[in-house]
């Protein structure tokens, strides 16, 4: 990185690798939208059995309003569910790892929590809890998990000597904390939160149409359900398509948030010739 | 530590009766009785699994002896610098920050530590790369940052573990001379782990031939240590004291085999 270095030879093909990587998935993403509308075109299928694709785009554009706005409301539920599951994960694997009774006592529902359907648990909250509340809950439940193992996955896989070294300099727990756990462990939290990203986005989607028309919720998975019901199956496409296009923006955004704060030392961040 | 009766002035490390076992049942160390002086280089010399490094740990606090006594002369904070095999860097910061680990966790002010994580790193040739980080070093530069992390307290012992063993041997050479010339300026207490006869012999004052499993000390040679660069390295007389070493070293793992 420091040193000076002579361009390689196969710099060039190491170009053309790269844009490869973007064009293939664009050229499948072309072949896949020109298979649809030919199914569509070639069998004349009405849109309320299969809308093509040009007829997707046209209400997406058209029902831009409506769908902004559900778009927005999904997305601001998706982060307030990511962000309680990203404190509460990380929370949670430091009070693990500070106290063995604490895990042991509390790990199992933990896991419960995990392994039980989220659908199954959403009509129960939507019941206890108000709606919007209900709605972050069940993002967080579905979303905390990968954080708090990662986490804890982390922050065991400290250096033994690095322990040792901060032992013989009598650190103090906080010390150790901060200087050598958070930062060895900051790889394996970045790798949940990329995780939970994800599903925080599922658990609000599961929330919403699990709340249905039962409440005045105006999210994109609710929209997806209501034009269902509309039989408006265009715009029941055109709302899927922005909830896949916001899925694969937060994957990204976490994904370059990761590169970043691990480029300078991270193997998982380094080109493979440095 | 330093409990007990008060350890005599010229005497830096003592150890008395001092056995480590397992929580599995594997007696790994001892019984050892071992005075080191100030201001020497003693190896501890012995195949894998002999305990050396056991002993090495059970001196730095970083493990309990199951019996028999350990103590330090001063015996304040940081008076150990500890060299581990491999370099033991915090790969997420940068050199200057792995040398001021140390002052940093006995809350040195940045300004304060500035200078003597500059004067450590001078010591070891490595100033211009307080700000790389340890992926851009190589395995010899690293070791020296740790060797120049382990200064940086001013320690009175330093305690080595098999440092060089996993580098190349012309960095091991480089290093070994490096470090003798750093020991004849420092006069610290050097007690330093080795599996080879080689460097042991080049390096130290005093070899301890150790036996495996349990570890005890099986023999010691003394050297003059007025001597030593790279003539010494070929010279008839190092060539002699390693055959003396290495014969030792068979006698206490031949001893082992027979029993």
């Amino acid at each position: 990185m420091n040193s000076p270095r002579t361009e390689p030879a196969s710099d060039r093909s190491d170009t053309t690798a790269r844009l490869l990587r973007f064009v293939m998935p664009l050229v499948v993403l072309a072949a896949g939208v020109l298979a649809w509308h030919l199914v569509v075109r070639l069998n004349e299928l009405p849109p309320y059995v299969l809308p093509g694709p040009g007829v997707v785009f046209t209400t997406l554009i058209a029902d831009w309003s409506i769908l902004s706005q559900s778009l927005l409301t999904t997305l601001w539920t998706t982060l307030e569910g990511f962000v309680a599951a990203s404190v509460g994960g990380i929370a949670l694997a430091l009070l693990f790892n500070q106290s063995k009774w604490l895990e042991i006592s509390l790990l199992p529902y933990a896991i419960v929590l995990q392994v039980t359907p989220v659908i199954a648990i959403a009509p129960l909250l939507l019941i206890y809890l108000p709606q919007q509340t209900a709605v972050i809950a069940c993002a967080w439940i579905v979303a905390f998990f990968p954080v708090l193992s990662n986490t804890t996955l982390g922050l065991n896989s400290v250096d033994r000597n690095l322990a040792g070294l901060f032992q013989l300099y009598g650190a103090t727990r906080a010390q150790t904390l901060a200087y050598l756990k958070l930062p060895s462990a900051l790889p394996y939290i970045l790798g949940g939160l990329r995780i939970a990203g994800g599903l925080s986005l599922i658990g609000a989607v599961v929330a919403e149409i699990a709340a249905g028309s039962a409440g005045a919720g105006s999210g994109l998975a609710y929209r997806i359900a209501e034009s269902g019901y509309r039989l408006n199956i265009p715009r029941m496409f055109a709302a899927l398509l922005l909830l896949s296009a916001a899925g694969i923006v937060i994957y990204m955004l976490l994904a370059l948030l990761s590169h970043l704060l691990l480029r300078r030392w991270h193997e998982s961040a380094l080109g493979k010739d440095t | 530590m330093a409990e007990g009766a008060p350890v005599p002035d010229s005497v830096a490390v003592s150890l008395r009766g001092v056995t480590k076992v397992y929580d599995n049942g594997v007696a790994a160390l001892g019984p050892i009785d071992l005075d080191v002086r100030q201001g020497e280089f003693v190896s501890l010399l012995g195949p894998s699994g002999c305990g050396k490094s056991t002993a090495l740990r059970l001196i730095a606090g970083l493990s309990a002896a199951t019996s028999g006594a350990v103590k330090l002369a001063g015996g304040k904070p940081g008076a150990i610098g500890f060299v581990f095999q491999e370099p033991t860097l915090m790969p997420w910061t940068t050199i200057g920050e792995n040398v001021r680990l140390p002052l940093k966790l006995a809350h040195m002010s940045r300004e304060s530590a500035e200078a003597r994580v500059g004067a450590a790193l001078a010591q070891v040739g490595l100033s211009e790369f307080a700000g790389a980080y340890p992926r851009e070093l190589s395995g010899g530069m690293k070791m020296r940052v740790s060797l120049a992390r382990a200064l940086v307290t001013d320690p009175d012992i330093l305690l080595m573990d098999e440092p060089f063993a996993a580098l190349d041997e012309i960095t091991r050479f480089r290093l070994n001379n490096d470090l003798l010339a750093l020991w004849r300026n420092l006069r610290k207490t050097v007690i330093f782990v080795t599996h080879s006869v080689f460097e042991s012999v080049y390096l130290s004052e005093r070899v301890i031939v150790m036996t495996p499993r349990p570890g005890r000390i099986a023999s010691e040679f003394r050297f003059d240590p007025a001597e030593r660069g790279e003539e010494f390295r070929t010279s008839a007389e190092y060539a002699a004291h390693c055959r003396e070493v290495s014969h030792g070293l068979s006698r206490a793992s031949g001893e082992k085999l027979a029993s």
